[in-house]
């Protein structure tokens, strides 16, 4: 069969890119915050209501051909936070929930990433928000793309071992203890 | 012997007149909190009690219309008779209408309404502020013409029985001794 000579380098090029690792690996390092979604879903009172965080910046290496070496940081202001309503905001920002005033910024900073095939990978690292600092590890899907790559997945966290929601706020009897903090991460390529 | 409503009827009737005035007086009270989680409880229970009453105000509906109200005193003007209908019917639309709006204020504040923190109604309207405002406005004004008729329609209650001396009012009173 014959086709013109463009098909077959736009063909080659899909391929190219169907086969990310080996010699056409691409190393991301620019973690785009405007494509990205750092989000949180948490339950009250048996209703399930989803937050978002509207200010983080950070980054994030990876290379599909080395996962074990790559590494990210994570920093949100927490001053972002939309809980979905007005009132929810402030109240999230004093001193029981999240002290934004003393604590202003969650960070996460990894510290291994282990394959499990398929295009997951296991990420561990720690932690921190409002001052106190706690191992976590979650599992995170990579998504190859031509311009872009996302890195999506979730953690599900127990707010009371961050302190955030403490004093009247505590029991879970209104506010549920767990919290699912769901990401949507898209990193560009590094320069060459 | 003056016909009476059903025992079922009367009920009906008192159990949803006590539930009205108890998440009508929690909505005053609620509103004004500040945020906390006594506010976040009220305003679940009131929720709660939006959905139950809004059930039991079908089971009545339901009930009414297949059990006719017993007939009004001959002696009542054509008049009155047609604004005792009309409003007992308004009466009905709003006891629907208003756990509606409020259900429907929930979801437009994002807030899905999960009866008894257990079963989920779904949200008819996707989030919204400004329309979650509107309809605070609507459960807010059907509210108070509900209670602007209630007040009427005790006020009417009450002539029947002491001035007009009619059995208007008793035929709807529960009876505790045996006849």
């Amino acid at each position: 069969m014959h086709r013109p000579p463009l098909t077959r380098l736009a063909l080659a090029g899909a391929l190219a890119f169907g086969t990310a690792g080996g010699a056409w690996a691409v190393e991301y390092g620019t973690l785009d915050s405007a494509a990205s979604t750092v989000g949180f879903r948490f339950s009250q009172m048996g209703v399930t209501l989803d937050g978002q965080f509207k200010r983080f910046s950070g980054q994030l290496r990876f290379d599909p051909a080395k996962p074990e070496a790559a590494s990210t940081t994570v920093e949100v202001p927490l001053s972002g936070i939309d809980t979905g309503t007005a009132e929810g905001n402030d109240e999230a920002k004093a001193k029981t929930w999240f002290d934004t005033a003393a604590h202003p910024v969650a960070r996460f900073v990894s510290s291994g990433v282990k394959p499990l095939g398929a295009n997951r990978y296991e990420v561990a690292g720690e932690l921190t928000i409002k001052g106190n600092r706690r191992a976590v590890s979650f599992p995170v899907t990579y998504t190859p793309g031509p311009s872009a790559a996302s890195f999506d997945g979730s953690l599900t966290l127990n707010r009371t071992d961050f302190g955030i929601g403490e004093g009247e706020w505590s029991s879970a009897e209104i506010v549920a203890h767990k919290v699912e903090v769901v990401f949507h991460l898209v990193a560009k390529p590094l320069a060459p | 012997m003056n016909p009476r409503y059903t025992s079922t009827a009367i009920a009906l009737h008192w159990l949803i007149a006590l539930g009205i005035l108890a998440a009508f007086s929690l909505g005053l009270y609620m509103t004004e909190l500040n945020l906390s989680p006594t506010k976040l409880k009220l305003y679940s229970w009131h929720k709660w009690a939006g959905v139950s009453l809004f059930v039991l105000i079908l089971v009545r509906l339901g009930w009414r219309l297949t059990h006719p109200a017993p007939a009004l005193p001959d002696s009542m003007p054509t008049l009155l008779r047609l604004a005792a209908n009309v409003s007992h019917w308004l009466l009905y639309a709003l006891m629907l209408a208003i756990p509606l709006s409020g259900w429907l204020m929930s979801s437009a504040k994002g807030f899905q309404t999960v009866w008894f923190g257990v079963l989920p109604l779904p949200d008819l309207l996707a989030k919204d502020a400004a329309l979650g405002d509107q309809l605070k406005e609507v459960h807010e004004f059907l509210n108070y013409t509900l209670l602007a008729l209630v007040v009427l329609h005790t006020a009417a209650a009450l002539k029947h029985h002491f001035i007009d001396r009619d059995t208007v009012l008793s035929r709807m009173l529960p009876r505790f001794q045996k006849s």
